[in-house]
């Protein structure tokens, strides 16, 4: 029975992520065209809903095609990469109190290691097409991870020190008191930037950058295995979503009168919007910008928020 | 060199040089009308001015007109200064006060020196609120249109027309508003230079019409640069296309040879390549006569068999108006013993003469600008006026040196050009005429004699014989001839650079020799003499160096006996170059008469095969003129149809043939260096252009439209939405597209590649004064072409070698001497078939003294009729009195003269019920 | 150091308020314009598919001088004059590849006559390409277009027959180069 249980929760999440991205396009779109003043997609189906199968349509139809001056094998595991990532990425958030794939007790540890691995498919996506811009692509892909990748660690333990634990399920857990958000406010904000540069979104998506290199690390890229590049980059979107909501928005933890897991899609979704509006109004910073935001301003923030919080809880525990 | 400053930056310029000049030259941008490059400065337009400052404390400086000042050691100067730049807009609003608004439908719009300078000069509102002048327009005949609206009086035309051209029909009348530039009446402009007007108008007054009939913009024209093939003197012109037809012919700057000025045959003569008549299908003449179009390959195969047949004798007939490359290839296929040259005999062996006389370099061959340096010109036997037209226009500056002589006396500067003509009045530098008939050259000669050829020549040969007695002297000279010589040689040994002109245009041999004779004793005497010799056809010198001037002529295979299998002709007419009889009976002995020539004359109507040939417009080829100068002529469009180049028909034959002969010889390239290396006298030619392996300095190929060129994804959307790649010119280093070296910078691409003028700010024609090295000088990359014939040192027995004086001329049993008489318009046989030439090409006449046509009873409009080698030749008499006596001079290359070109007399008789077939329009003269 | 912080803490305010501002826009209407089922208003001055207009007395207004063909920024317009009985200079073909054509009415400025005008109507889609070619016939509409009662030859100096040398405006009688007077 608890063996059916874990089969239904890791397909239900296979699933129900995957769909939530393919959907995630149409809705992108359409919330973009809002805030701007336009309609968006609105033809294909209720409301332009169809887009979406639309879309995964077009992308199975179209000819896989592989340059023949790329580095072929790697440019075509480039894009599992990053699925397989993000995917693994859902196996430690916890979805209700009893209720997730995996509790790990290195958890947040797992979680970040994941998003971490989903960089090589961006470099090496833009490694292996043997193309300048895509190589531009891939390099700048590397040193945003690099310098992000740090703090977005370190931003986090914060909420470590708070919950004594990695296990995101004993951080939730901690969580019944008040959110995390209160008290790790710093650790919120550099969360959330050093989130949206991990997931390469605007306007951190200096590794795509239309405007400057035509696409980025996936300018060789067509059909569906671009179709996976895309789809990832939307998981990314919900993993790290799901990953604030869980880490500083008490997860699955609300009122009793709905399932634990509506609370937390409800969290999820305010984020996904979040993304979605930070796209619509935000111009991308330069790529030296990036760099020093990161670490000139977001690492002391974070180094600081560190020392308060351990002097904090030592002095509580005194 | 002084040293001016202008704007702060010193410059060394010219000391001879007026002001404005000097500032073009260093390539600055100075708005001018009135001032002309070859016409000096008059000071009319006031559009020059710039700022002249005393010395560097003057703040307000004078405004001084450029054109009328001297360049003085230290001027300081601004163009850019506020007065200055004021004045020069105020002085173009005034000029365009009248100007309509006809910029639209204008044939000089897009290339209008008015637009460029009123741009240049800052005018663009007009603050004149009151009416404009306007004046009524003068048919002047059908090469130029006449819209006196435009006008803005600048006076350039008349000063080209009268001053510089010699014409007296175009004047300047009235007074302040009314200033009109026009004739007294309506009727075709006299001179034969009138076309030039069309570059020298600084606006739309006069413009080409035959280009305005099918006008094009001059950004939508493809044009390449080309050489003229009216006459021997190798005018580098522009030829322009649009449409898959030629549409205007375009003068291209060559200081040596035609500077900025053609005659109308070379401007005008272009139309032939439009014609109805162009031979643009390979054609087999079936049993009724009528040719059925064959394809290409089909013609090829044709051909090929007949030539490759076990044992048929092949000959070949080539052609002085065909290039270097075809020629040869024609005699390297039927082997040099078949090969005959398409000269006739006595025309062969004149200018074997020349080119023999040439060789010894007992005196200079001048170039035309070295021809304006003369002092004294002798003119034995040669119209040429009408065979070497651009020759003359440069006689009549060479008149003028006596003028600059007496202006450099009292130091007058010689742009001045007003003060220098008011100074000399009507003092020239003598020019000597002894023809056989009215020559145009008369108002500018100091001395005038008819004569016969014969005559002609031993007028040459007593002249010599006085300057030296080693000379040969002609017996039983009159007294009559003998006071003429003795005043000529006087003349000849007053000046320093004399020149002495003759040429194959009286088709006598002695003539020749005369002339020669004159010059070499001339040399004797320590003269810098020059000598020139006036050959019938773009490239008779060439053909007949070809062979060194051993070729076989066509008079050795007329009378021969052989049966011959196949000959093939090329572009060669024979009708003109023997009588019809000769030929006629020749043909019988032809089995199979392949031509390849570009319009369905007389010889194409009999041949066999007919292969379409490429015009000078289609196809490249290399030319020597009269002076030994190889220049090469590059194609402005593809032809249509079957046509192609005649050489490259040549090669798709001898690929068919598989003739060994040949070599890898495949490319157009690989024929000239095959001349060359097989021709020690025309080792040179490769050098004449760069092949087409040349790229500019980016790396480009040279393109024929400019940068501008409209309407490329819409031209042939009728035929097909698939815009078809531009032809791809693997023959030189041109290109047909707009893509490529567009001229952007001077010295960009070399004189011998540019196919069109153009520079920023300066769309018209005038934009050459940013390519040349010194304005008005030579081209920047040198000027295009090779000199072949080196000034060899003179012989030491150069007296020894003509000494065959033709007797005088009297009547011999009521024969006549056959003299031919040459026009500009008619008597070149391509040219003659363009519309506008056509138009202005006289009837066929006989020419005869008064005295003459009193003795044979006929008047003016009567016939006159002679029998020659069983030909019956009739043609209308004119009665002149300035035609020599016991002469008949026929009108060359105009209706059924081809018969009389090969005899020296004739018997003549009154030709009974003769009407006269046609209008005349014969421009004797209008004065 | 202080500076910078506050300069920080400034930026980052702004961005707030951009995300605000935009986040307003949840709001306010979308401006979109739902063609074909809504037609939208196009002015007269919209640049759409090329006509040739006619003079006021009916003749064609092109005078063919190239100037629409040479502005052409994809040289889609391609025309050759040639001169009528009475003096005016027409095309003798003019065709317009719309396949190619952009509708930036470079042509309409550079016409000097205001022959050729570009109209509203937009909806030109053709199955065929070759049928986005119009020739003369199918460019000249019979009316003045925008610019009625326009005619150049009026203003122009060449004369064709019906208006002789100094009939045109502001010109005065033409000039009679024989007379004596000053």
């Amino acid at each position: 029975m608890e063996d059916l249980l874990i089969y239904v929760v890791i397909f239900g999440t296979l699933i129900g992520a995957m769909t939530y991205a393919a959907i995630l396009v149409w809705f992108e779109r359409r919330m973009l065209a809002w805030w701007q003043d336009r309609l968006g997609p609105n033809r294909v189906g209720p409301f332009g809903i169809g887009l979406a199968l639309a879309d995964i349509l077009k992308l199975l139809a179209k000819e896989d095609w592989v340059p023949p001056f790329a580095d072929k094998k790697v440019f075509v595991i480039a894009p599992c990469f990053v699925m397989i990532a993000m995917l693994m990425g859902f196996a430690v958030v916890p979805y209700g109190p009893e209720t997730y794939i995996a509790d790990l007790n290195i958890g947040l540890l797992f979680f970040m290691g994941m998003t971490s691995l989903a960089v090589y498919a961006v470099l090496l996506g833009g490694l292996s097409s043997n193309n300048k811009f895509s190589l531009i692509g891939g390099l700048r892909s590397a040193a945003q991870m690099v310098s992000y990748e740090v703090f977005m660690g370190l931003s986090l333990m914060g909420v470590v020190m708070l919950s004594g634990s990695f296990s995101l399920v004993d951080i939730v857990e901690s969580q019944q008191d008040g959110w995390f958000v209160i008290s790790q406010f710093f650790g919120f904000v550099v969360f959330v930037v050093a989130g949206i540069a991990e997931s390469h979104r605007l306007p951190f998506d200096l590794p795509e950058a239309e405007q400057e290199l035509v696409g980025g690390f996936h300018t060789e890229y067509s059909g569906m295995k671009f179709g996976i590049f895309m789809v990832g980059e939307y998981l990314g979107v919900i993993l790290i979503s799901a990953m604030i909501a869980t880490i500083f928005f008490g997860g699955w933890i609300g009122p009793g009168f709905l399932p634990p897991i509506f609370w937390l899609a409800a969290k999820t979704f305010c984020f996904v919007m979040f993304f979605i509006l930070l796209r619509a109004a935000m111009p991308r910073p330069r790529y030296d910008q990036l760099m020093s935001l990161g670490w000139k301003v977001m690492l002391p923030i974070t180094l600081v928020n560190l020392v308060v919080t351990g002097g904090v809880v030592l002095w509580m525990n005194t | 060199m002084p040293t001016i400053i202008v704007d702060g930056i010193s410059y060394q310029v010219d000391a001879n040089d007026n002001l404005l000049e000097a500032l073009l030259g260093l390539g600055l941008d100075l708005p001018y009308f009135c001032w002309h490059p070859s016409m000096g400065s008059i000071g009319s337009c006031r559009q020059c001015a710039v700022i002249q400052y005393q010395d560097e404390d003057d703040q307000q400086g004078r405004l001084v007109m450029s054109c009328m000042t001297p360049v003085t050691e230290g001027a300081i100067l601004s163009i850019d200064a506020e007065p200055a730049a004021e004045f020069r807009s105020a002085v173009i609003e005034n000029l365009m006060i009248n100007h309509p608004h006809d910029c639209p439908v204008c044939e000089e719009g897009g290339e209008c020196h008015l637009q460029d300078m009123t741009v240049m000069a800052g005018h663009s509102m007009r603050h004149y609120k009151g009416l404009k002048t306007t004046h009524r327009n003068q048919y002047l005949g059908p090469l130029l249109n006449h819209e006196m609206n435009r006008c803005i009086a600048c006076y350039r035309c008349v000063r080209y027309y009268q001053d510089y051209a010699g014409g007296t029909d175009l004047a300047v009348f009235g007074s302040r508003g009314r200033v009109y530039f026009g004739r007294h009446e309506d009727g075709v402009l006299q001179s034969e230079f009138a076309g030039n007007l069309v570059e020298v108008c600084p606006t739309g007054v006069f413009t080409d019409k035959p280009l305005s009939e099918r006008y094009t913009r001059k950004w939508d024209l493809q044009s390449a640069p080309a050489v003229c093939t009216g006459c021997s003197m190798g005018c580098n012109i522009s030829v322009a296309e649009r449409y898959g037809e030629l549409r205007r012919i375009h003068n291209r700057y060559n200081s040596e040879v035609n500077g900025y000025f053609l005659c109308d045959r070379g401007r005008f003569g272009g139309g032939f390549v439009n014609h109805e008549d162009r031979i643009r299908r390979c054609g087999v003449r079936n049993a009724s006569g009528v040719y059925d179009p064959v394809s290409k390959q089909q013609m090829l195969e044709k051909v090929s068999a007949l030539i490759s047949a076990a044992g048929s004798k092949v000959v070949a007939i080539g052609s002085p108006r065909a290039s270097l490359e075809s020629n040869h290839l024609l005699g390297k296929l039927v082997g040099r013993e078949n090969f005959y040259s398409g000269l006739s005999g006595r025309e062969q062996s004149i200018i074997n003469a020349i080119y023999a006389i040439q060789q010894t370099g007992g005196a200079r061959i001048p170039t035309l600008r070295e021809v304006e340096a003369a002092d004294a010109v002798l003119i034995l036997g040669e119209d040429v006026t009408n065979t070497s037209a651009r020759l003359a226009l440069s006689l009549r500056q060479t008149v003028r040196n006596r003028s600059k002589e007496m202006a450099n006396q009292i130091q007058i500067p010689l742009w001045h050009d007003a003060a220098v003509r008011k100074l000399a009045q009507d003092e020239k530098s003598p020019l000597v005429l002894v023809t056989a008939s009215e020559d145009r050259l008369e108002d500018v000669s100091c001395l005038t004699h008819r004569a016969g050829p014969d005559d002609t020549a031993r007028i040459g040969y007593a002249i010599a014989n006085i300057i030296d007695n080693r000379y040969s002297r002609p017996a039983d000279l009159t007294d009559n001839e003998q006071t003429l010589a003795a005043s000529i040689a006087s003349i000849l040994k007053n000046a320093e650079k004399p020149l002495i002109i003759s040429g194959s245009g009286s088709l006598n041999l002695a003539v020749v020799e005369a002339a020669a004779n004159v010059a070499w004793a001339l040399k004797g005497e320590n003269k810098d003499s020059g000598l020139i010799y006036c050959v019938p056809e773009c490239n008779s010198l060439g053909v007949t160096m070809l062979h060194d001037g051993n070729s076989n002529n066509l008079d050795d295979l007329l009378s021969g006996s052989d049966d011959i299998d196949v000959a093939i002709v090329l572009e060669n007419d024979l009708y003109r170059r023997a009588g019809s009889t000769a030929i006629n009976s020749w043909l019988g002995k032809v089995k199979n008469l392949v031509v390849i020539d570009q319009l369905d004359n007389p010889t194409a109507s009999v041949a066999t095969l007919v292969l379409p040939a490429a015009s000078f417009a289609e196809t490249e080829g290399t030319l020597v003129n009269y002076e030994g100068r190889a220049q090469r002529s590059f194609a402005a469009f593809l032809p249509q149809g079957d046509i192609q180049g005649s050489w490259q028909w040549l090669l798709d034959i001898a690929d068919q043939v598989g003739t060994q002969k040949f070599g890898s010889i495949r490319q157009f390239d690989q024929v000239t260096e095959d001349i060359a290396a097989q021709n020690a006298a025309l080792s040179g030619v490769t050098k004449a252009a760069p092949d087409a392996s040349y790229r500019s300095g980016a790396g480009q190929k040279i393109a024929r439209m400019t940068h501008r060129a409209s309407g490329r994804t819409a031209m042939v959307a009728d035929v097909t939405m698939y815009e078809p790649q531009q032809p791809v010119d693997n023959t030189s280093a041109l290109a047909f597209t707009m893509e490529g070296a567009n001229l952007i910078k001077p010295g960009e691409v070399p004189s011998s590649l540019t196919p069109y003028i153009w520079s920023p700010g300066w769309n018209s024609n005038q934009a050459i004064i940013k390519f040349q090295a010194e304005t008005g000088g030579a081209l920047t990359d040198s000027d295009p072409g090779v000199r072949l014939i080196a000034t060899a040192s003179p012989v030491a027995d150069l007296h020894t070698r003509h000494t065959t004086i033709p007797a005088i001329t009297r009547h011999q049993g009521g024969s006549l001497q056959l003299v031919p008489g040459y026009h500009l318009f008619g008597s070149e046989e391509l040219s003659a078939y363009s519309k506008a030439i056509a138009e202005l090409t006289p009837r066929g006449y006989f020419a005869v003294h008064p005295d003459v046509a009193g003795q044979l009873g006929v008047a003016d409009h009567d016939g006159l009729e002679t029998q020659i080698n069983g030909a019956n030749v009739q043609l209308e008499v004119v009665v002149s009195e300035s035609v020599a006596r016991q002469c008949v001079v026929y009108s060359y290359g105009i209706d059924a003269t081809g018969e009389l070109v090969h005899e020296k007399r004739g018997t003549f008789k009154k030709a009974e019920s003769w009407e006269s077939s046609r209008p005349s329009n014969l421009i004797m003269s209008d004065r | 150091m202080i500076k910078g912080i506050l300069d920080l803490i400034r930026n980052t305010f702004t961005q707030l308020i951009t995300l605000k501002m935009v986040l307003h826009h949840t709001f306010s209407p979308p401006d979109t314009v739902q063609y074909p089922e809504q037609m939208p208003y196009l002015p007269p001055r919209y640049r759409a598919r090329i006509i040739l207009t006619r003079d006021p007395d009916g003749e064609e207004r092109c005078v063919s001088c190239n100037l629409c063909a040479v502005a052409c920024p994809v040289d889609c317009i391609v025309l050759q004059k040639t001169e009528s009985e009475d003096g005016r200079w027409y095309p003798e073909f003019f065709r317009i590849n719309f396949s190619r054509c952009v509708m930036c009415g470079m042509c309409e400025e550079a016409c000097p006559t205001y022959a050729i005008q570009l109209t509203p109507d937009f909806e030109m889609c053709e199955y065929d390409r070759s049928n986005m070619v119009y020739e003369k016939e199918h460019l000249l509409i019979d009316g003045c277009g925008k610019y009625p009662g326009y005619s150049f030859w009026n203003v122009s100096g060449k004369t064709i027959s019906g208006k002789d040398k100094g009939e045109a405006e502001n010109e005065a009688e033409p000039v009679d180069v024989r007379s004596l007077m000053p």
